[in-house]
Order: C-alpha cells, then sequence, then structure tokens
C-alpha cells in the first residue's frame, strides 16, 4: 500500500499531464478542476506519508520488481519525503494563483504543462538511480521551457533561449559524467556506484574523478551557484508570476541532488582506495556559496523590478545552502544540514509568495508594474505594503521571522569551522546589503506612491474595495513561516533526525541494496563475490 | 586503431559543438547543440567498450557486448531529437518577436544596416 502511494506520487502527475493535453483545448474550465483535484491528492499524499514515519526507514520501490542493481530503484526517505511536499506545497499556491487570476488561460497547455513539471520534480527527487535522474531532469526542463514561454513576450522568449541552451548543455554534462561514471563503475545505481567505487581500478581513478566533479557542476548549474547562475535572473524575472512561483522549487532540484549524491555517494568513501571523497566536493560548495551569496546580494541591490530583485534573493539562498552543505567537521554536519533544510524550506514557500506578491503590484500599478519606481497609489497600498515587509525581512533574514532562526542554525554550525571568520562576514554583510536594497525597494513602491510627472495621480478609477484576488495567496506563506518560527523546536527535532538520517549513509546503502556490502570499510573486496556472474562495465 | 579514431571522432565533435555554441547567432548555437549531442551519444556507445561481432545476448558468442549503454545512447537520441525541434521552434519565435537573430536579441547585423542605407532617398 505504501509502495503504491509512493508511486502515485510520480505516476498521478503524468496520468493527469496526458488527459490535461487533451482537455486543455476544448474545456478549460474541467482542466482547472482535474489538475488542482491532482494537486490537492499530491499535497494529501505526500504530507500524510511523511507524518505517517514512511519515510523514517528508507523505503525503496523496485520497478518492475527488478533487483537494486539491475533494476532502477526509487527511494522515499525523509529528505525526498520533505522535497515532494514542499513541491506539493509550492504547486498548490501557484496552480491557485493561476486560476484566482486567470493566467493559465493565456495558452491552452498550462496545465498539462504544470503537470508534466510536478512528474519531473517528483521523480528526480524520488529516484535512486543517476541515469533516471537525467531523464526526470529532461522531463522537468521540457516542461519548464514551456512554462517559461507560456503568455508570450519578446523579453520572455530571449531569457527563455538562454535558459533553454544553458541547460541543454548542463544535459550534455550530465550524460558525459553519467557515461564515464558507467564506463568505469560499472553501475548507474547511486547505492551500487557508493559500494564499488572503494574497487575500481587505480588507473580508472582520474577518470571517475573528473566524473564525479562534472556531476556536481552540472547540478550546480541547475541549482544555480556561481558562476553558472547568470540564467536564472533572467528566466525568472521574465516569466509569469505562478510559473516563477513554482520555479522556486526548481534550483532545489539541484541542491538536492547535490546533498543526496554528496551524502550517500562521497561521504566516507574513496575512489579506488586512493582519493578519500569525503571532502572532496564540500570546500568547493562553500567557496562557491560565499560568492554566490555576495554577488546575489549585490544582484538585489542592482535588481530594477521587484521580480528580478527576488530572483537574486533565491540565488542568494542557494549560496547559504552551498555554505552549510559544505561545512563538513564531524558531529557540526549535522546541525548544518538540519540547519540548511530549515533555511530550504523557509526559501522555497516565502520566495514563492514573495513572487505572488509582486504579481498583485503589478496588476494594481498599471503605469509602472514591479518596476521599482515611483507611481500612482495603488488600492490597498497599506496592506500590501505591510505583507512586503514582512516578506522583506524574512528573505532578509531578519528576526523573528523565519530567514532569521534558518541563518543562526547555519552560523551555529559554522562557529567550528576552521572558516569562520569568511562565512560569518559574507553572511551577515550580504544579509546587511540585502536589507538596503529591500528598504529602498519598500520605500519607492509605497513611500513615493505620489503622482509623477507623465503619470496623472488617478489614471485609473480606484477606491478601497477595488477587489484583490490572490491576495490570501501571498498571506498563506507568511503564515506557513509564522507556524515554522512557533513550532520552531518540534520542526528542527525533526530535521535534526533527518540530518542524521543523511549522514548516515548506511541505512540508505542497506535499504536499496541489502544483499550487497554494508560498508566499504567494514567487508572491502566482498561486494564481487555477492554477484559471481555479473561483470558490470568490466570487459 | 578503432579506439584512437573513435575517441578523436568524439572529441572533434564536441569541440566543433562548443565552438559553435558560442557564437553569437541562434542558428550556429542550435547546431552547436546538436554536434555536442552526436558526441555524448557516440561517448556514450563507447562506454560499453569496443566489440566487433559480439551481440548483446550472453551465451551467444564467446563474448557478449553490454546492452546497457545502446539502451542508454537510445534513450539519448530521442531526448537530443526531442530538444532540438524544441530549440528550433524557439529560435524561429525569437527570430520573429525581436527582428534579429542575435542570441541576445539586440545585435543590428552589419549587412542589414547596408541595405538600410541603399533604400534610404539621397538627398
Amino acid at each position: 500500500m505504501t509502495a503504491n502511494l509512493i508511486t502515485l506520487l510520480v505516476l498521478l502527475p503524468v496520468a493527469l499531464a496526458a488527459v490535461l493535453a487533451m482537455t486543455g483545448r476544448r474545456a478549460p474550465g474541467l482542466s482547472r478542476g482535474i489538475s488542482l483535484a491532482g494537486v490537492a491528492v499530491l499535497l494529501v499524499v505526500s504530507v500524510g506519508l511523511l507524518l505517517g514515519g514512511q519515510g523514517d526507514t528508507p523505503q525503496v520501490i523496485e520497478l518492475g520488481s527488478w533487483a537494486a542493481p539491475f533494476g532502477i530503484v526509487w527511494v522515499f526517505d525523509r529528505l525526498s519525503g520533505l522535497m515532494v511536499v514542499l513541491t506539493s506545497i509550492i504547486a498548490m499556491l501557484s496552480l491557485l494563483y493561476a486560476v484566482r487570476r486567470d493566467e493559465d488561460s493565456a495558452g491552452p497547455h498550462f496545465h498539462a504543462l504544470f503537470q508534466a513539471q510536478l512528474f519531473g520534480l517528483n521523480g528526480a527527487f524520488l529516484t535512486g538511480d543517476l541515469f533516471n535522474l537525467f531523464v526526470f531532469f529532461e522531463v522537468l526542463l521540457l516542461a519548464s521551457y514551456g512554462l517559461l514561454l507560456h503568455g508570450n513576450g519578446r523579453k520572455r522568449t530571449r531569457a527563455g533561449f538562454h535558459y533553454v541552451v544553458v541547460n541543454l548543455i548542463g544535459s550534455t554534462l550530465f550524460l558525459f559524467a553519467v557515461g564515464a561514471l558507467y564506463g568505469t563503475v560499472g553501475s548507474l545505481n547511486l547505492a551500487d556506484i557508493t559500494l564499488k567505487l572503494p574497487q575500481i581500478a587505480p588507473d580508472a581513478v582520474p577518470i571517475v574523478t573528473t566524473a564525479i566533479f562534472l556531476l556536481f557542476t552540472v547540478f550546480l548549474i541547475k541549482g544555480a551557484a556561481f558562476p553558472l547562475y547568470l540564467w536564472l535572473p533572467g528566466a525568472y524575472g521574465y516569466a509569469s508570476i505562478p510559473v516563477a512561483a513554482l520555479f522556486a522549487i526548481m534550483t532545489k532540484v539541484g541542491l538536492y541532488s547535490v546533498l543526496r549524491v554528496d551524502s550517500v555517494m562521497l561521504s566516507g568513501n574513496t575512489i579506488g582506495g586512493l582519493v578519500e571523497t569525503t571532502a572532496l566536493i564540500a570546500p568547493w560548495l562553500l567557496w562557491l556559496g560565499l560568492i554566490t551569496l555576495l554577488l546575489a546580494a549585490l544582484g538585489v541591490v542592482a535588481g530594477r523590478t521587484l521580480r528580478r530583485q527576488v530572483a537574486y534573493l533565491i540565488v542568494a539562498s542557494v549560496g547559504t545552502i552551498l555554505i552549510a552543505l559544505g561545512l563538513v567537521t564531524g558531529s557540526e554536519r549535522e546541525l548544518a544540514i538540519s540547519g540548511a533544510l530549515y533555511y530550504w524550506i523557509h526559501t522555497t514557500v516565502l520566495s514563492a509568495g514573495f513572487f505572488l506578491l509582486a504579481g498583485l503590484l503589478m496588476r494594481h500599478r498599471p503605469e509602472a508594474g514591479d518596476g521599482i519606481e515611483a507611481a500612482p497609489p495603488m488600492p490597498h497600498a497599506v496592506l500590501v505594503g505591510s505583507l512586503f515587509f514582512a516578506y522583506a525581512i524574512a528573505m532578509a533574514g531578519l528576526p523573528p521571522l523565519t530567514g532569521f532562526f534558518g541563518k543562526v542554525m547555519i552560523l551555529a554550525a559554522a562557529v567550528e569551522s576552521p572558516l569562520m571568520a569568511p562565512i560569518f562576514a559574507v553572511v551577515l554583510i550580504s544579509g546587511l546589503i540585502m536589507v538596503i536594497a529591500l528598504a529602498r525597494t519598500g520605500s519607492r513602491l509605497f513611500y513615493q506612491s505620489q503622482a509623477t510627472p507623465g503619470h496623472p495621480a488617478h489614471s485609473t478609477p480606484r477606491d478601497a474595495r477595488t477587489p484583490m484576488p490572490g491576495l490570501a495567496l501571498s498571506i498563506a506563506p507568511l503564515a506557513i513561516a509564522t507556524v515554522m518560527v512557533v513550532g520552531a523546536q518540534p520542526l528542527s527535532d525533526w530535521l535534526e533526525t533527518t540530518a542524521v538520517q543523511i549522514t548516515t549513509p548506511s541505512g540508505y546503502l542497506e535499504a536499496v541494496m541489502p544483499d550487497g556490502i554494508l560498508l566499504p570499510e567494514t567487508a572491502p573486496g566482498k561486494f564481487g563475490q555477492d554477484y559471481p556472474d555479473y561483470e558490470g562495465g568490466k570487459h | 586503431m578503432t579506439n584512437l579514431a573513435i575517441s578523436l571522432l568524439i572529441g572533434v565533435l564536441t569541440g566543433a559543438g562548443v565552438y559553435l555554441v558560442l557564437r553569437a547567432q541562434t542558428f550556429p548555437v542550435v547546431l552547436g547543440l546538436t554536434l555536442m549531442s552526436y558526441g555524448v551519444n557516440l561517448f556514450l556507445f563507447t562506454m560499453g567498450r569496443l566489440h566487433t561481432a559480439a551481440p548483446a545476448v550472453v551465451g551467444a558468442t564467446e563474448q557478449s557486448a553490454d546492452p546497457l549503454p545502446q539502451a542508454l545512447v537510445l534513450t539519448a537520441i530521442v531526448i537530443a531529437f526531442a530538444m532540438t525541434a524544441f530549440v528550433i521552434v524557439l529560435a524561429l519565435k525569437a527570430r520573429a518577436a525581436l527582428g534579429n537573430d542575435h542570441v541576445d536579441g539586440t545585435h543590428i547585423p552589419q549587412a542589414d544596416r547596408v541595405i538600410d542605407r541603399r533604400r534610404e532617398p539621397r538627398a
């Protein structure tokens, strides 16, 4: 039953995408209903599975009942469960917004693409096989290309072309990495590769090391880390509002892959007994995270529309999470990962909400849109301004909202690090820069809202009763953030248990490969005897 | 010898692809992406090692080829094909929407300027 429910998380969206591709043009109302019902089911099932404790030990789904290294496996543990829940929450928010604001009717296939995107996202979070991960990346990217161009627009087309080309190059690199790993290690299953890594021939060690670095380069392209984040502000800054909100989870796919592959495959492992892999990638993550965070903070200052600023805030959050993932010193790693996960939930939900708020602004400031410039006063300026204020302090990491707690947890884990000084300096200074930038934005948007030359004070009739559909949807993420603050203790306890599960990969390996050796260092050399007839890629 | 030829071919395809992707017009970029995908497909295929007269059936001959890279390369070809079709449509759309085929949509090619000047009425 559990296995069926986990499979449902991936299969329901793809089935709905097929149905919606047929109904999208003929029955728009029905399509909306189907799409919303599908996301609601995903939300209920994923939350139910996670709260039901299904991820406490990794649940393995063997597709076609083929045992682990031979068939593709999907693994549902706390990390992937959390990611699927986050995806469902974001999807629910942006879908409700699209329906409420009638943004889905700009093209006939919005809902089909939306469900295809969810299919790719959930699949990428659940799979335990590198080539399957590649395929799900392609599924979610192809759907995202369609969604990004939803509703047309010249700038959107241009940004879309950059986004597509960058991601196609990333896919090519991914294939090179996967091919090189298969050619040398002889497997594509993440757990199987982990077990076989210490036993590869010494002459293959440089190839495997290169392949691993290539793999992480690809993940960092998807995750938008320096110097590969330049595609993101354009793509997110010009996408339509519900699409931009959904894309808040897209960079997290890259970060999830970094965390998953690093914790399972590299931690405590060696390549051919020659290269220690525990700290192979982590220092790079740390330094790239620091640079990303600093440059993204400057990007927030330079952004001239609110959407572009939010896009840079997403890049900044990627930097912050990378810093946390780059901390590898002993028990601090668990603290760092649980802090990173807290920050992860916070930034995903709130940046989606921030995009929805930018959508409200755009609709009610027809002269300036979300441009950071003075415009005639908008209806409900006090309410929208207060919401902006709440989002700004949360995203910049000021107390009392979630961004502050996430950063405190990450900084607390960094105290023991030899790089404590640069980490503290960069995190705090970039936080200050973002506060200044958002304060400037807020004062331009809400205080200088007088008539400007060329713009009459009241070009359109406005009063306080102007309806604002979708207002509740930009309040909902703040409510989630408030719950995260009030329930910070139980939530961070839960996340710490999750972090322990992530940092002890033996549980994952045992679940996927029950007949393989438990840990490479406990019984080296035993692996080949378990499958005497299987030669892998070694010819 | 075959190994060397195949490796050189992968290198040339990928190198040409990288060069073309760095061009400023959309058509060479699309061609470059295609060449890169050819390069990587060939690379994936050779990851099963090169054999002659070795079908991917265990027991049919003394040495059997690894079928998995062949399956991978089929998947990769299908995906690359779909992506190429999509990028071509997108490039055409960008050409129509932006009025030129520069990747940033901002460049006015020199040739067009010359033509425009000829069309201007001479004072």
